[in-house]
């Protein structure tokens, strides 16, 4: 690849950033002075993103090393299109999220708030870490800084709930990264003797087809963030972490550091052309579709909204690997993009889903009979969010979800386009009920008695945002579409 | 001064220990001076040790009293050496200047005694690490044996019993190594290792020299405690005391490894090891089975310090293994081993102590609430505990990267898979610690308030460990990620220069 690099410390500054932060927000005297650390390093962290887009958008690319640990391997960074679209994302959104986590914490009066933005902190420092990632010991590294930070998140309530939850999420999570994704990183370093991700990847004839297979079955449930079933049920139990949480890491953050992590595996280690000469990307995209299925259907049957808001996740997170196991441009260029128009679609749900709490305590959808009349700016958000996440106009999801079925077709996989098309059904079928449920009932079958208020202005502004957000992609998709296209075109050309 | 070096660093502590004696009688509070400053003596010559022979690439030798090998008693300072020489002196040092309180506390009046067999065991130690001659390496190992004994012997009401278990043991296990010795000597008629490497290649087919061979390397395993013989070490180490703990449980296996990585690559050579015997494989076997049964006895402890030593077991068969691969990226893994578990054990077992400073227990249960009273402390633990599961980017990761990759090199899969499930069965076994730590005990309500901003749960009051125990802790425990960072050049400039040319 005769890609132009740039030589900056910038990445290894954003990246850093969120860590220099801490000891201030942990140091602060009052909670306004700590939350405004926050939205300082928040805002030095996405301008500092925002300052190299315009190289990368001309096709170059920026690196740094940091250290050298071995000789031809090293904690290193090279921001390319790809890892540049999902940071923009995951930064972009981090502010919003610390909005919303001023009006969701202080309007419930949470304990331990300054380990909660802490953590946070360094949650993001790894999510950039791992976008920013030039090689797989890098993006390792930060992938498990991110599995540990985001523990002392889940389990925020240090009740025994959140034991068993956080339980689970180590066992799904750091049983895949240490069990499968170590020793797949190891074996691929024995036989290629590279980890940096280049454009065709590094396997081909290093490695049999059988072998290929292996690592990168390895890789897809090592990573298990990307909740690929049977790795998917420490997202559900995550849920009981506090709804910020949920929606920025749970919906944005460490569930797409997994589809990352999968894609840019698969893409720079094992290369496509190995994946499409060994027919692995026929596997690939059948065990996604099926995730895809079946995830839908359990969505129906949940009545708490954020476990359905969870399995919907864990359903769309598959059609990024599905799309970019399509291997065919529209596909893969749809995988990537659905990384930024799910996030903004999603989060928004979450942050609905926590305003509701926030405001009447509830969190099953049988209880929010008639609630749209009481909340009608968080409902309208919803209904905007499900939309998207549905993959209808005048939204960003319809964008990402055009590009993926302009990818089945290309690749004649008719059967996975009906899985797309008949998932899509299911989506409408598990959202739409809770918006007509919302505003369309009639006075006597509403569950609400009382008149409640909307939630605190900090929590319904977030949701505005995003939601306006998700709108605004869908007329102008230019920044992440052509980072997704210039993505796909340094990994097929070249 | 330089050419002196050698012999400074082990006769310094050696004197001292005796001078740390003699104190104990006259003025308690000078024994304690003197013993830091003889540990720190030995320690800046070791580590100008170091830094010469990575600078020159030429092996330093001493000779004691000027006689010449294979008369005399030499002393070699060659890579290898220097860097364990560095590790014991470090570890000896730094556990030594945390321990003040503890010791003072836990013998009073007897400072003198314990300071000066902590000494003389570090001495011992340092002996056996730098000595060219096979027999004078016996002398210190019983010199290192036996004050480790009664240091362990000083510990709680059952250590005396736990003591007496290890004496047999041990003395089993030096036993055996001495009757190599004389095997070897009744074949070659030298005890001097160069001397020895140099003659023994004539003798490949002799059954005196097998004999020799296995009978020495049983002893080790014995003093190493690799499973099926380990049975001494959890009582020993469990019931000593903290400070003892802290210098014993680091050092002992670490250095007794040491000695059997250097008679297999430099007294019977690597030829004879792994392409005459064929050592490799069977030997590989054995540390697999230690790896799962350390990793699986650590689970069924509820006492944490007993949990600490079944993980010890288990990381002996990490550097067991390693090293009988037989190839590069293992023999690396199972050096740099020596050095990061060294490390890695010396921080659990300070945290050890700091709990038990606290709480004044050693069950996993009165761990509760820590993370809120003793933060500091705590997130000096969960760093421990990430580098023995193998986060990156600790130094135990580091070590399991060499590992692994040497491993899959071999072909021995089966040893990359258990050392896959000790970091899995690791994670439990801090997990379940941390969470007891975090969760419990289990709050009433969980909406308190938050006016305080300050650190931890509501309404935490944070009492640290005392200073003098909390910042060499806090030391140790960033030394995990600085080793994990410059481990890469740890065994690019120090430790393959360790290992044979013929080795790939």
């Amino acid at each position: 690849m005769t890609m132009e690099t740039v030589l900056s410390v910038k990445p290894f500054l954003a990246v850093l950033v969120s860590l220099v932060v801490i000891p201030f927000i942990v140091v602060s005297r009052t909670q306004n002075m700590r939350e405004s650390w926050t939205f300082i390093a928040g805002t030095i962290k996405f301008l500092l993103v925002l300052s190299m887009l315009p190289l990368v958008l001309k096709g170059k690319s920026v690196v740094y090393t940091v250290v050298q640990i071995f000789p031809d391997l090293g904690i290193a960074f090279r921001v390319d299109a790809f890892g540049m679209l999902f940071a923009l994302v995951a930064s972009s959104l981090w502010i919003v999220t610390s909005i919303y986590s001023l009006g969701y914490m202080r309007g419930l009066d949470e304990h331990s708030q300054t380990r909660y933005y802490s953590f946070f902190a360094v949650a993001l420092s790894a999510t950039i870490g791992v976008a920013f990632s030039a090689n797989l010991l890098t993006l390792y590294l930060f992938y498990e800084m991110l599995s540990l930070a985001t523990y002392p998140l889940v389990t925020h309530h240090q009740d025994r709930s959140a034991r068993t939850s956080g339980r689970k999420y180590l066992f799904y999570i750091l049983g895949g990264s240490i069990g499968l994704a170590l020793p797949a990183m190891l074996i691929t370093y024995h036989f290629t003797g590279t980890l940096d991700f280049a454009a065709h990847g590094v396997m081909a004839g290093h490695v049999n087809s059988g072998l290929a297979l292996v690592l990168s079955l390895m890789f897809l449930f090592g990573f298990a963030k990307v909740g690929i079933m049977p790795m998917h049920s420490w997202l559900p139990a995550a849920m009981v972490a506090p709804t910020p949480v949920s929606a920025l890491l749970h919906a944005v953050a460490v569930v797409k550091v997994g589809a990352f992590s999968v894609v840019r595996v698969f893409t720079g280690i094992v290369g496509v052309d190995t994946l499409a000469t060994f027919h692995i990307n026929e596997i690939i995209c059948t065990i996604a579709a099926i995730t895809v299925v079946v995830a839908s259907l359990i969505a129906l049957s949940q009545d708490e909204l954020k476990r359905r808001l969870a399995f919907s996740t864990i359903g769309q997170l598959s059609y990024i690997i599905l799309g970019v196991g399509l291997l065919s441009a529209s596909g893969m260029t749809g995988g990537m993009l659905h990384i930024a128009m799910h996030a903004f679609g999603k989060i928004t749900l979450f942050f609905c889903a926590g305003a509701i709490f926030c405001a009447t305590g509830i969190k099953n959808i049988s209880q929010m009979k008639g609630i749209g009349r009481q909340m009608p700016i968080t409902m309208t958000a919803f209904l905007i969010g499900s939309l998207s996440v549905v993959g209808l106009p005048p939204c960003g999801g319809f964008i990402s979800k055009w590009y993926l079925v302009v990818g089945t077709i290309e690749s004649g996989q008719m059967l996975l386009l009906l899985v797309l098309l008949g998932s899509s059904f299911l989506n409408a079928a598990y959202f739409f009920p809770v918006f007509y449920n919302a505003f369309f009932l009639s006075e006597p079958e509403m569950t609400f008695e009382n008149r409640v208020e909307e939630a605190p202005i900090w929590c319904v502004v977030p949701l505005t945002i995003t939601a306006g957000i998700s709108m605004v992609l869908f007329f102008y998709p230019q920044p992440f579409l052509n980072l997704a296209k210039l993505a796909v075109q340094s990994i097929n050309g070249g | 001064m330089v050419n002196t070096l050698p012999a400074l660093v082990i006769i310094v502590p050696l004197l001292a220990a005796l001078v740390v004696a003699a104190a104990g009688f006259i003025n308690k509070r000078a024994c304690f001076p003197i013993a830091v400053g003889a540990l720190s003596v030995s320690f800046l010559g070791a580590a100008a040790l170091l830094v010469r022979v990575v600078n020159t690439g030429v092996a330093i030798e001493y000779r004691f009293a000027g006689w010449a090998a294979p008369m005399g008693i030499v002393y070699v300072i060659d890579h290898l050496s220097a860097l364990v020489l560095v590790v014991i002196t470090a570890v000896a040092l730094v556990n030594l200047v945390s321990s003040k309180q503890t010791i003072d506390r836990e013998f009073k009046d007897k400072e003198g005694a314990f300071l000066s067999l902590y000494v003389l065991f570090t001495a011992g130690l340092i002996g056996m690490t730098a000595t060219g001659d096979a027999f004078n390496l016996y002398v210190l190992l019983e010199i290192a044996s036996l004050s480790g004994y009664a240091l362990i012997g000083l510990g709680k009401t059952r250590a005396p019993l736990a003591t007496l278990n290890y004496l047999f043991l041990g003395t089993i296990g030096a036993t055996f190594y001495l009757l190599g010795v004389g095997y070897l000597y009744i074949a070659t008629g030298s005890l001097n290792m160069a001397d020895l490497a140099a003659i023994l290649p004539g003798m490949q087919n002799s059954g005196i020299v097998l004999f020799a061979f296995i009978i020495m390397l049983s002893g080790l395993f014995v003093k190493m405690a690799l499973f099926p013989v380990h049975g001494w070490l959890p009582g020993a180490y469990s019931q000593s005391s903290s400070a003892a703990a802290g210098l014993i449980a680091p050092l002992t296996t670490k250095v007794t490894v040491y000695i059997m990585v250097r008679i297999c690559l430099n007294l019977f050579s690597v030829d004879y090891t792994f392409h005459h015997l064929n050592a490799g494989d069977i030997l590989v076997w054995v540390a697999i089975a230690t790896i799962v049964f350390g990793s699986l006895s650590a689970l069924a402890q509820t006492d944490y310090k007993k949990m600490l030593t079944y993980i010890i077991i288990a990381e002996v068969g990490y550097m067991v293994g390693g090293f009988f691969l037989g190839n590069r990226m293992g023999m690396s893994g199972a050096i740099l081993h020596i050095v990061n578990d060294a490390v890695m054990t010396l921080c659990l077992f300070m945290a050890a102590g700091i709990f038990l400073w606290k709480t004044g227990t050693e069950e996993r249960g009165d761990l509760k609430g820590l993370f809120g009273s003793m933060p500091f402390t705590m997130a000096g633990f969960v760093l421990a505990g990430l580098s023995i599961i193998g986060v990156p980017p600790t130094c135990g990761f580091f070590s399991k990267w060499y590992l692994v990759s040497g491993g899959i090199a071999a072909g021995q899969y089966a040893f990359v898979a258990a050392l896959i499930f000790s970091s899995l069965i690791n994670a439990v076994l801090f997990f379940r610690l941390f969470e007891i730590s975090y969760f419990e005990p289990f709050a009433d309500h969980h909406h308190g308030s938050d006016k305080s901003a300050g650190h931890g749960g509501a309404g935490a009051v944070i009492r640290e460990a005392p200073m003098a125990m909390l910042v060499p802790f806090l030391f140790v425990s960033i030394m995990l990620l600085v080793l994990g960072i410059y481990s890469g050049r740890i065994v690019t400039n120090i430790i393959h220069f360790a290992i044979p040319a013929g080795v790939i």
